[in-house]
């Protein structure tokens, strides 16, 4: 078990804050949820500068697209089930056509909503975010790279969408880890398999391949921080290499990353892709660990499906290459 | 019974639903309190004095609706339904579990009896707004009652639906505002440092007005007044009703009143046991003066 660091939503509230004491154009807006999201910090740091919208979504990301076209860099905060459902005109028509440099941030982002529910969890945020064009989508796995996404979303001149988690978490990058923007990242080499995760999932899909390791399966792990621009090279690399893919997501397996990986795999490197997740379903209340044993995205749930499907695919191979043969 | 009498099973009632509430949300460890709080007394007069509705047939087509529209106080609701006979008291101690009927926000796919799935603020009114306009449709002669939050009232959607409803002169439409004076957050008043009012005295009111809406307002925490308002509202006149209670968010446990931190608070014990302690010597006032 690796250490666990404070949720990213604290993290976000911390960066932004010092952003906003650092460039007078950056502003916050809340949907009623700054006590969630973190985003209060910077009620407290910068009054000036948060600006409270109520509880009307799609009125505040339209709010923030005049905002921005006067100079200022405006952070929406609610979370991600309100900011893209609610208010997903106003963000393809005010901020992703017009390329206007807004980040929506998506608080409490996948299954884990303080005991909320369907309503809360939304498992095709970033499907649907990934489908608008010119949108940037992020998913940060950790503190860390949380700090360095943000900041990077601060100076991007165009529409972004970044996840943030709810609940305290591990810490997987040290202080020298840089974040770049359209890069996956190689957590760990593997023969067998290469497993594909992005965001807060990825801390689970690591510990699962520990897991694997020691039942003699070798996967290694590709972490997505950005989803779009997806690092198409470093999947057609890892994919290459082992020739069998599983993504895994605290997400829908429809379109979220699975489909993006499946979209650049089939393009340019066609292997067996299995994508892992959460089915085509909605959520509901529960404790974090009882929500995540039922989703299959504990660390052992994950190793257990990883293990099933590697041994299928094998035997599949087995007589279908011994046919071929014959 | 007399009147008094009424009013003093209504509040024994009422103490109990408090009790569930608290006891419910300190068992799950999660979910709100202060918005259920304020909600219990206009939820126990709906259920035991106004709805017409068939606890042991909870389908029936002729009864009358019931959305929460401010789902995040579902706890309440289910306190309050049990307490009709919808299901066993102790079935609320499974709120928010994995795999319970009853959600942290209402499901409908989960819960007969539950009229509408909410818990995105302001859609719920909306829907409200449809089921009236079909029963009209249908001439079906049931009234549809939506309960919504002072805070929910900034969704555009509220005042969508507001806009429609006074078109086709929903008559058998009667929302009930929770003015507790809290959102979850909101605006910082700047000469007090607390949290603002989601809205100024007479504003809400006053805007229902504007939309043609008949307007009753009423001490949401008067039980008696609420019998007598709430059987008011459902006369048909013409036009929609909104029945505007003035509220206190964690009405009951001194500690939870008028404070926003309570939004979605869960208790500790030393919290939950002075909490229940204030339930019961209300419970026990009521008693001996019953
Ligand atoms: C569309 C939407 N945005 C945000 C939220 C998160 N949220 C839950 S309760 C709440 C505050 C509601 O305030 P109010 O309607 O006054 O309810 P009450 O004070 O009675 O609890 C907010 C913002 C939500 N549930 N739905």
């Amino acid at each position: 078990m690796r250490v666990v660091g404070p949720p990213l939503r604290q993290v976000l509230g911390e960066t932004l804050s010092e952003l906003a004491g650092r460039d007078t154009r950056i502003v916050v807006l809340d949907g009623d949820v700054g006590s969630s999201t973190g985003g209060a910090a910077v009620e407290t740091a910068h009054p000036g500068r948060y600006l409270q919208a109520g509880i009307a979504e799609q009125n505040m990301v339209a709010m923030a697209a005049g905002l921005a076209t006067v100079g200022f860099v405006p952070f929406v905060t609610t979370f991600a089930c309100f900011a893209v459902a609610r208010a997903l005109d106003s963000i393809r028509v005010l901020v992703a056509q017009p390329g206007l440099p807004v980040t929506i941030v998506g608080g409490y982002a996948g299954l884990l909503t303080g005991m909320t529910g369907k309503t809360h969890q939304i498992f095709n945020d970033v499907a649907v975010m990934r489908s608008l064009a010119r949108m940037t989508v992020v998913a940060p796995a950790d503190q860390i790279e949380a700090r360095q996404a943000v900041e990077r979303l601060a100076a991007l001149d165009g529409p972004a969408y970044i996840q943030i988690t709810r609940e305290p978490s591990p810490a997987i990058f040290d202080e020298d880890y840089h974040f770049e923007l359209g890069r996956a990242v190689v957590l760990r080499d593997g023969d067998d398999l290469v497993l594909v995760s992005t965001g807060v999932q990825t801390t689970r899909v690591v510990e699962a391949a520990e897991l694997l390791a020691a039942r003699g399966v070798s996967a290694a792990v590709l972490h997505c921080p950005t989803v779009k621009p997806i690092d198409e090279d470093a999947l057609v690399e890892a994919a290459l290499g082992v020739g069998l893919v599983v993504t895994v997501e605290e997400q829908s397996v429809l379109g979220g990353l699975g489909g993006a990986v499946a979209e650049v795999l089939a393009d340019k490197a066609p292997v067996p892709v299995k994508r892992l997740g959460i089915q085509d379903c909605y959520g509901e209340s529960g404790p974090n660990e009882a929500l995540l044993e039922k989703y299959r995205l504990s660390a052992a749930r994950v190793a257990d499906d990883v293990e099933r499907v590697f041994s299928t695919i094998r035997t599949r191979k087995g007589p279908a290459a011994a046919r071929s043969r014959g | 019974m007399s009147e008094g009498a009424e009013e003093g099973e209504l509040r024994a009632l009422a103490c109990d639903a408090r009790e569930t509430v608290v006891r419910a949300v300190a068992t799950a460890r999660g979910g709100h309190l202060g918005g259920p709080l304020s909600a219990v007394d206009a939820l126990v007069v709906l259920y035991f004095r106004v709805l017409r509705i068939r606890p042991e047939e909870p389908t029936w087509p002729e009864r009358d609706r019931f959305v929460l529209s401010k789902g995040h106080s579902s706890v309440a609701l289910y306190a309050v339904m049990a307490l009709r006979g919808y299901f066993p008291l102790e079935e609320v101690m499974t709120f928010d579990a994995i795999d319970s009927r009853l959600q942290g926000h209402p499901d409908m796919t989960m819960l007969p009896g539950l009229d509408m799935s909410t818990g995105s603020l302001g859609l719920g009114f909306s829907a409200a707004v449809g089921i009236a306009l079909g029963a009209s449709l249908r001439g079906s002669s049931f009234t549809t009652f939506v309960m919504v939050g002072d805070g929910e009232c900034n969704e555009g959607t509220v005042w969508e639906g507001a806009h429609v409803a006074r078109r086709y002169r929903l008559d058998n439409l009667v929302a009930v505002v929770d003015e507790n004076g809290l959102q979850q957050f909101g605006w910082r008043d700047p000469a007090t440092g607390r949290r603002a009012r989601p809205y100024e005295a007479a504003e809400l009111a006053d805007r229902w007005r504007a939309f043609g809406w008949r307007v009753l307002e009423v001490d949401g925490h008067d039980l008696r007044a609420l019998t007598a308002v709430l059987r008011e509202s459902r006369a048909r006149t013409g036009a929609p009703t909104v029945v505007v209670a003035h509220t206190v968010k964690g009405k009951g446990v001194s500690f939870m009143e008028d404070d926003f931190s309570w939004h979605s608070r869960v208790p500790t014990a030393d919290e939950l046991a002075c909490a229940l302690e204030e339930i019961d010597v209300a419970r026990r006032a009521l008693e001996r003066a019953r």
